[in-house]
């Protein structure tokens, strides 16, 4: 089955009706309801249970759905899964993970309240949030922890105020944090998400940032507008040349897979099982089926 | 339930209801006071989601009064919800 997309995950104020309301209209691949910073603190209460009344209720259409709940530590986390678990949005964002344990204490409580309210086989999944220096440390540890976590980001605000350093447009000052978490990410086939760009104004600023963490290997980024669904969009998107090139290479792989053949060439170059991953990647994006190649491939010859 | 304080929940802001909860006397009753920018089509909806929420939180005696901006049925029943249970003392309140 093709992983879902999550080229842009939109952050929406769980305070916040018109927003919430809507924000299955906005094009975005997931939505990001938030009880956490974008929520005042004497106004949790009434996000929570806001959050929780539209769940119940207003459609979402393809938008993957997560709430980001507050941390356990704080007066407002346990309120919040107390309120969320039941309602099963696809995923859970857990903030300031920092070590293993966190991970533990966090799915224990989830497991408790999807057991009183006789959730079978729950389908909702984790995403973690590495916020901090110790969080980044650990970060291995954390990512391989737990089945249910699918995905994992990195906090960048939160990282650099606990670094004590200033959040520069160049990202220096997270960029080690980005590629181990990263790796941590890949080596448990996790998706791996970005930080918001804070500047919405910056179009520019914002697809080179994409551009840049795309190589790096996110699978997305974190949005705080719907201005910046777009540009994210346009960078995640394979050109039509790509898409061409990757139509024609998992073409030829069936058709040899077919045959018995394990690797073969196109044009002189090598074709092997990394260089056909890479295809179904840009396919997947391009939202085109593989099923639908292989009913078009002729293997009378 | 009775409520204990004086409460209030929501914004003036637009798909928003701002709904303030006043404790009355036990036998006073239910009075719901209501300004809506949809009155004329939504009066009676409006009402009835509000008396709905405080049926199912067992509420008989309180004055509420809302002003509505265009909320939706769901953002009615949390702003309602929030409200009572600030006025119980079960939830931090803004007042």
């Amino acid at each position: 089955m093709a992983k879902k997309k999550r080229r842009s995950m939109l952050y929406i104020p769980g305070n916040n009706p018109a927003m919430v309301q809507q924000a299955g209209v906005y094009g975005c691949d997931a939505v990001l309801l938030d009880l956490e910073d974008a929520v005042a603190l004497n106004q949790k209460d009434a996000a929570r249970i806001l959050v929780r009344s539209m769940l119940k209720t207003v459609n979402f259409y393809k938008t993957e759905v997560c709430v980001r709940v507050n941390n356990l530590q704080t007066p407002f986390g346990l309120a919040d899964l107390e309120e969320i678990v039941p309602m099963q949005p696809d995923n859970i964002r857990f903030p300031k993970t920092e070590s293993v344990q966190d991970v533990r204490d966090f799915m224990k409580e989830v497991r408790r309240i999807e057991k009183e309210h006789d959730i079978k086989d729950p389908k909702m999944t984790i995403h973690v949030m590495i916020e901090t220096a110790k969080g980044v440390a650990n970060v291995y540890d954390i990512a391989s922890c737990e089945p249910r976590i699918d995905a994992i980001t990195i906090g960048g605000q939160d990282l650099t105020a606990d670094m004590g350093i200033i959040k520069t447009p160049d990202g220096a000052g997270i960029d080690y944090a980005r590629k181990r978490i990263v790796m941590a990410g890949k080596a448990n086939n996790l998706d791996v998400l970005d930080t918001v760009f804070a500047d919405v104004n910056d179009e520019e600023g914002l697809k080179e940032e994409t551009e840049y963490i795309k190589k790096l290997g996110f699978a997305g980024k974190a949005l705080i507008n719907p201005r910046q669904i777009d540009p994210v969009h346009e960078v995640f998107n394979p050109s039509e040349k790509e898409i061409r090139k990757a139509y024609r290479v998992y073409s030829e792989f069936y058709k040899n897979t077919k045959a018995g053949i394990g690797v073969f060439a196109i044009d002189g170059k090598m074709i092997d099982a990394p260089v056909v991953q890479r295809a179904i990647t840009v396919l997947e994006y391009a939202n085109i089926d593989i099923k639908d190649i292989e009913k078009s491939v002729d293997l009378s010859d | 339930m009775t409520p204990k304080f004086k409460a209030q929940a929501g914004t003036f802001e637009s798909s928003d209801i701002m709904v303030l909860i006043e404790p009355v006397d036990e036998g006073t009753g239910r009075q719901v006071d209501l300004s809506s920018t949809v009155m004329l089509q939504f009066e009676e909806d409006i009402k009835a989601t509000i008396n709905q929420v405080l049926d199912a939180m067992n509420v008989g005696h309180v004055h509420l009064i809302a002003k509505d901006k265009g909320a939706l049925t769901p953002t009615i029943k949390a702003r309602v919800e929030t409200a009572i249970k600030r006025s119980l003392g079960i939830q931090e309140g803004t007042l």
